[in-house]
């Protein structure tokens, strides 16, 4: 277990005053908070307290009426999903969302995607440069898939696989994209303990291993108290509180709102 | 027995990454191809070639193009005869106001014009998806021929609207109008779909048709990976309708050797919408069966029911294959979605087992 608290300095991204309303409906208000390089971050709250919609404002799907999203010192107000792609940004969904006619390999190969350069004429002839070019990032996936031990599905189209191995196959599409940050939306739901002990020491060994920055939305607290670094609890789209897991665990707003008030 | 890649390892990614992986599928290809190139336009006679190979071939390449669009990115298309007209139309154009342009220069011009075309009628699909997708590009379809009728312009003030294609060499051999012979036309369109279908084949196993893939699947997750929907789809319309305007050309200048706009009409779309459906959805190979299959239906269920009797009227042969056609559509989208190269693929599975149970 972990002993002393790791401390960490240097901000990655930083969520200012963020508000956002889908008409009369108040999904987010005046939310503060960051995330810094190199920690796990949780983001929790009961349902509809605005967790995903959170996630979405990180990733550019939704824009925020008010507020900013700083990201490595760099401001944005309005961006679209694949620039935030781009910028080091990578997701994993609530519910699955693969590209269910692909097989596993492929699925992973298009989080290389952005990292391919070979035009489209060579494309066309799959020769010398292109063919090396998917050489290599076929290397490169394959050390992911050894990494989330799926060796034996890469050629097995997604959509035949249970759902726990769908839910590893999402993680490692999100991992070939060599993100800095990881964003994950419940990454351990509908899972039995077996599957949720195998996802959080995934989790664990990408933080360590290749020192990727997390945030992740899980309803488990078990989980939430083990994995995370510091905790951002949301409610009806207001923060309620930000700390490490033993100081929002004592939190009595905290404790009222989501683990339920003793009678 | 025969079709087993037991024992076949692959030790780099190189080979196995290879565009048939499997020994037996490579053998196979490689024996169709030299089958087709050498035995044959010596044993077929003339009906065979010119009633049924070439148009298999240049409906095989429509298949392709639309496939692309339909069954690789997702994009449901009825534009498909528009876009045919427009290669047809752009080949004539360009072939007789440049007679020395060499006719495979011809039609890749033709084909990179139809891509312009294409993208230009493919905008529509960055705001709508599925069927209303579908009814945007019957727009294309309608206008495109009107466009085609109403200017004469585009078949030289021909009075009545047909277009000649004019003869043209390659390597020394007619293979246009009906001066060529049917060999020449043939072997013409084998070498120039082989090389077309090996492209496609490439592009959909790279990057580009990944993103195509993704987009199809799903489109929310293709951008958060750092898709653009904007490239992705308009990249799918124009290598799309590059392969739809070559084989409108092809049906022009060697096919039939003489067209009218009207030749390309709704009905064409979907004739090669329907080969997508049967031979199968995001499937090079698929688009292969899918034509040959359509060719042949009508051709095989005339012969079978003379056949059986030969006092069946003409009309009720043709109300036939229109009701065995709908029949047909009906029993694949519901039992084999991914039509007749799915079917080739469950045998193939059984065939690596085969004799034992499993």
């Amino acid at each position: 277990m972990v002993t002393a608290p790791r401390v960490f300095n240097e901000v990655l991204l930083e969520v200012r005053r963020i508000s956002l309303s889908f008409g009369g409906v108040k999904a987010l208000t005046d939310i503060s908070f960051d995330i810094r390089k190199g920690e796990i971050r949780a983001i929790i709250g009961p349902n509809g307290a605005g967790k995903t919609s959170m996630l979405n404002v990180i990733n550019g799907f939704y824009h925020p009426q008010e507020g900013e999203v700083i990201f490595k010192g760099e401001t944005r107000r309005a961006m679209r999903p694949h620039k935030a792609a781009k910028q080091g940004i990578a997701r994993t969904f609530q519910n699955v969302a693969l590209f269910k006619g692909m097989s596993t390999l492929d699925n992973i190969m298009t989080g290389r995607l952005l990292k391919m350069r070979s035009n489209v004429l060579l494309q066309a002839l799959y020769w010398g440069p292109n063919e090396r070019e998917e050489i290599e990032h076929r290397a490169f996936c394959e050390e992911i898939i050894d990494f989330l031990e799926i060796q034996a599905i890469r050629k097995t189209p997604v959509g035949k696989l249970p759902y726990g191995l769908q839910k590893r196959v999402e993680l490692a599409r999100a991992l070939a994209m060599e993100p800095e940050l990881l964003l994950l939306d419940e990454p351990m739901a509908g899972m039995n303990v077996e599957e949720k002990e195998d996802m959080s020491r995934f989790i664990l060994d990408v933080n360590d291993h290749f020192g990727t920055t997390i945030a992740l939305i899980e309803h488990d607290m078990g989980v939430v108290m083990d994995l995370s670094d510091r905790v951002v609890v949301l409610d009806y789209g207001r923060k309620l509180a930000d700390g490490t897991p033993d100081e929002v665990r004592s939190n009595q707003e905290v404790v009222d709102a989501y683990l339920g008030v003793a009678h | 027995m025969l079709y087993r890649e037991t024992g076949q390892f692959k030790t780099t990614y190189r080979a196995d990454q290879a565009i048939f992986p499997i020994l037996q599928d490579k053998i196979g290809v490689l024996a169709i191809l030299a089958f087709a190139v050498f035995v044959v336009p010596f044993a077929a006679d003339n009906y065979l070639l010119e009633t049924i190979l070439v148009p298999v071939l240049v409906f095989s390449l429509a298949a392709i193009g639309l496939n692309i669009l339909t069954g690789y990115c997702g994009q449901l298309s009825l534009g498909t005869g528009g876009f045919m007209a427009c290669g047809a139309f752009f080949s004539y154009k360009l072939a007789t106001a440049f007679p020395d342009l060499n006719l495979i220069l011809v039609f890749l011009l033709a084909g990179l014009g139809t891509s312009v075309v294409g993208v230009l009628f493919g905008l529509p699909s960055l705001r709508i998806k599925g069927f209303y997708l579908a009814v945007a590009t019957l727009a294309a379809q309608f206008f495109l021929i009107w466009v085609f009728n109403k200017f004469g312009w585009w078949t030289n003030d021909s009075p009545s609207g047909v277009i000649s294609a004019p003869p043209r060499e390659v390597l020394g051999f007619v293979v246009t109008s009906s001066e060529a012979h049917p060999i020449s036309k043939y072997l013409f369109l084998v070498v120039l779909v082989a090389v077309l279908a090996l492209v496609a084949k490439n592009l959909v196993r790279s990057r580009i048709g990944r993103s195509w893939m993704a987009i199809r699947d799903m489109d929310i997750a293709a951008e958060i990976i750092g898709i653009r929907p904007l490239v992705a789809k308009l990249s799918a319309f124009a290598v799309s309708s590059f392969y739809i305007g070559i084989a409108g050309g092809l049906w022009a200048f060697i096919y039939t050797g003489s067209v009218e706009a009207l030749a390309f009409q709704i009905d064409r779309s979907f004739q090669v919408l329907f080969m997508v459906i049967l031979g199968g959805l995001g499937s090079i190979l698929g688009s292969f069966l899918g034509a040959i299959f359509i060719v042949l239906l009508p051709i095989a269920l005339n012969v079978t029911m003379l056949a059986i009797d030969p006092t069946f009227s003409v009309a009720l042969v043709s109300d036939m294959e229109f009701m065995l056609f709908g029949a047909l559509i009906i029993f694949f989208l519901i039992v084999e979605p991914h039509g007749l190269a799915r079917l080739w693929q469950i045998g193939k599975e059984k065939l690596r087992l085969w004799p034992f149970p499993y």
